[in-house]
């Protein structure tokens, strides 16, 4: 019964996310890098989706590498006109 | 004619070399051939030219080319008159010449060859060498005879395998990998340890099994809670980044122009749409995450009560609450524990209390108090939790309008109530039953922070009692504080003694506990919401009024002046009604009658440290802040005691 309710909260809360002013769109990517679920076109998203994954697996092969118990948690990029916010398997594009 | 001179000529001679023959035969005529021309004698001696030339009679005489220069067919005017009559390939060689050697080697060699080749035997080597003599054949029986096995027709027969099935890998050895590896070992072997234990373990298998089960179904959404929260934050700060840059960074330098003046900076506004018609009653801070605060939402209003609401917020995500607890009744109170950070009291208009716990899942309070429990029968303004009893359970005390200071504690999953003391009009002076001992509504009370069984409560009637926990009956004290009901008291953090009380009356005091009156009266031109102590300094205190203001002081800088006072909302339109300051940051929030609550900053002029004298060492501590009162009191008490 929770369960449900835990998703509905996550809905809500990724719908205000994508409502905030600033927030280009969001993309989530399952574990083997395949969009799930997306707000921006489609060219966009597989660019993206594809660009990020390898992004995000040299980072997290760079943070381990140092020291193996650390992991990865989040990934930011800041760039001239975009950035680029991504915890765990979930992007989002502000 | 030449020819026939030549004829002539011919038989001239064939006739003189025929002379010898003439003496047998003279008797012949001249013969003429048949066929001859018959020429006269003029004819026969005209001399007729002949030119010998070196032309070719039988060579082109008009050639023509064509020239891509001149695009035209040109006559070449120059033919080749070699006419040739004979050829013969010679088969000399000149013998200094190539291949005169060459041949001369053969020669030497050809002979040998010649003589193998005779000879039916195939290695001939040596006999190659040795025999330069021809073999001779007998010439009689002698034959030739070569014959020639079969030669098998050539076939190609290619037989192919199946290749074995390839594939690419690649990998790479990290750190990382390494460890992974390792770690996946490691579980493996603590497997095989827990099957090995046997039946105990299978019941464990079948629970883990749901569980598995479930995290597949709710992969998704569990691992989306905790992304979606990181990112809200991260958004958060990167729309609010000035603010939080000016949280972390902003000091009003202007402040050292204003020699005592403070004041606030507006940070983060905290709103949330349920929650707009209803006004902050009660607000919290969570000790043990400094950044997180508990709002309780409800009414003032007498006549109109709807649900409420508990709300928690956090500094990193201003827009959206943490928590959310609607409640059927407004909550007027509220109070977090110091150690469990995740249970929180609540005192509802209806007389309830409850007990929420922010670990748990649901939406329902853990524990609330019903009718038959001993909730109160009227608004309940007050909570506090106290520290656990001597059976290690929690326990926390309401206090009532209908005139019960409460103390309830969790055993187990109930809520058991005691009553502590019943605030009476005339309790301190008669005991007899003949008094009409009508109950008085408290309205705010607050236990002191070293003395645990002390407390104070203030009444509606404006009168506030210091009691104890262990005397149900009588008041250790009562003070005569207010003309109106005490909306709270409070006491000082540092100083063991001092405690400030505000009221709807326009005025804040700050007492004594010792003494009968107060140290310092403050009057706001306004009716005063709330009161609180800084946890910085034991002379800073907040008040807020309803005319929109909040009011900073310090004592030790000015006893007689807020030394900030900021209008903050809107004057007709809100109201505060409560002010917080946070445990940590120098910060305070303020909750209005719209459901608002805003942050501020305070300026540095408001968190002013006791400057050092010169050559000593700034003195840190609770000590010092306690000297600090120590002396501002002693400063009042003399002239006290000399006019007492």
């Amino acid at each position: 019964m929770f369960l449900v309710e835990q998703g509905e909260e996550v809905e809500a809360q990724m719908k205000r996310i994508e409502a905030t002013k600033g927030v280009i769109g969001t993309l989530v990517v399952d574990p083997d890098g395949v969009p799930i679920r997306s707000t921006l076109d489609q060219s966009m998203t597989l660019q993206y989706a594809g660009q990020l994954r390898q992004l995000v697996a040299l980072a997290r092969s760079a943070v381990r590498d140092i020291d193996p118990q650390n992991d990865l948690s989040a990934l930011r990029v800041r760039s001239k006109t975009n950035e680029i916010i991504s915890p765990l398997d979930y992007y989002i594009i502000q | 004619a030449k020819s026939t001179k030549a004829a002539t000529k011919k038989k001239e001679e064939a006739v003189e070399t025929g002379t010898g023959w003439e003496e047998w035969s003279q008797g012949k005529a001249l013969v003429r051939p048949p066929d001859q021309m018959e020429l006269t004698e003029a004819e026969l001696k005209e001399e007729i030219t002949r030119i010998l030339t070196a032309n070719n009679p039988h060579a082109p005489q008009n050639i023509v080319r064509y020239s891509f220069k001149e695009r035209s067919y040109k006559p070449i005017n120059v033919v080749d008159q070699m006419a040739v009559h004979f050829v013969l390939e010679g088969s000399l060689v000149h013998q200094d010449s190539e291949e005169a050697r060459k041949l001369r080697v053969k020669e030497v060699d050809g002979g040998d060859v010649e003589e193998a080749g005779d000879e039916d035997r195939p290695d001939s080597a040596a006999s190659r060498i040795n025999k330069k003599e021809p073999k001779v054949t007998n010439q009689f029986n002698f034959s030739n005879r070569a014959s020639q096995t079969l030669n098998n027709p050539m076939r190609d027969r290619i037989c192919q395998t199946e290749p074995p099935p390839r594939s690419s890998f690649s990998a790479t050895a990290n750190q990382w990998e390494i460890y992974d590896a390792y770690v996946q070992e490691l579980q493996k072997q603590e497997k095989n340890k827990e099957k090995q234990k046997g039946t105990h373990s299978q019941k464990d298998n079948g629970k883990s099994k749901k569980v598995m089960l479930m995290e597949t179904q709710s992969e998704d959404v569990t691992k989306w809670t905790m992304a979606s929260k990181i990112l809200e934050r991260t958004i958060s700060q990167n729309t609010f980044d000035d603010i939080a840059q000016d949280f972390k960074y902003f000091e009003d330098a202007s402040d050292e122009f204003r020699e005592q003046e403070g004041t606030l900076l507006p940070l983060w506004k905290f709103q949330y749409d349920k929650a707009k018609t209803l006004s902050v009653t009660a607000l919290c801070w969570n000790n043990k995450y400094q950044d997180l605060f508990a709002v309780g939402l409800g009414s003032y209003n007498f006549s109109r009560q709807g649900c409420g609401m508990l709300l928690f917020y956090s500094l990193k995500n201003p827009a959206f609450p943490e928590y959310i607890y609607p409640t059927s009744s407004g909550v007027m109170c509220l109070d977090i524990h110091a150690q469990h950070s995740h249970l929180v009291a609540v005192g509802f208009y209806d007389g309830c209390v409850a007990v929420y716990s922010l670990k748990e899942e649901g939406q329902e309070p853990v524990y609330k108090s019903t009718a038959k429990t001993g909730k109160h029968t009227d608004p309940v303004w007050q909570v506090r939790w106290q520290s656990d009893d001597m059976d290690s359970n929690h326990n926390f005390y309401s206090v009532s309008s209908d005139g019960r200071v409460v103390s309830w504690t969790l055993v187990k999953n109930e809520l058991v109530f005691t009553d502590i003391i019943r605030l009476t009009l005339n309790c301190a002076v008669s005991e007899g039953p003949e008094g009409a001992q009508a109950p008085t509504s408290g309205t705010s009370f607050d236990f002191h922070r070293q003395i645990d069984y002390m407390f104070l409560v203030g009444t509606e009637e404006g009168k506030i009692h210091k009691c104890s926990k262990t005397y149900s009956s009588q008041f250790l004290e009562t003070y005569d504080a207010h003309s109106m009901a005490v909306d709270t008291v409070k006491w000082n953090y540092f100083h063991p003694k001092v405690f400030v009380s505000c009221s709807s009356d326009w005025t804040v005091k700050i007492w004594d506990h010792t003494i009968n009156t107060p140290m310092f009266v403050f009057d706001l031109q306004a009716a005063v919401g709330d009161v609180a102590w800084s946890p910085y300094s034991s002379t800073v205190f907040a008040v807020v009024t309803t005319d929109g203001t909040v009011h900073v002081f310090d004592l030790s800088v000015n006893k007689y002046e807020a030394i900030c006072q900021q209008l903050v909302v809107d004057k007709k339109k809100t109201k505060l009604t409560h002010v917080e300051f946070n445990p940590i940051h120098p910060v305070i929030i303020v909750g209005d009658d719209r459901g608002y609550v805003t942050s501020f900053k305070l300026s540095p002029n408001l968190r002013k440290k006791p400057k050092a004298k010169k050559g000593h060492e700034l003195p840190k501590g609770p000590e010092v802040e306690v000297a600090k009162m120590e002396k501002l009191l002693s400063l009042l008490r003399e002239p006290d005691q000399n006019s007492g």
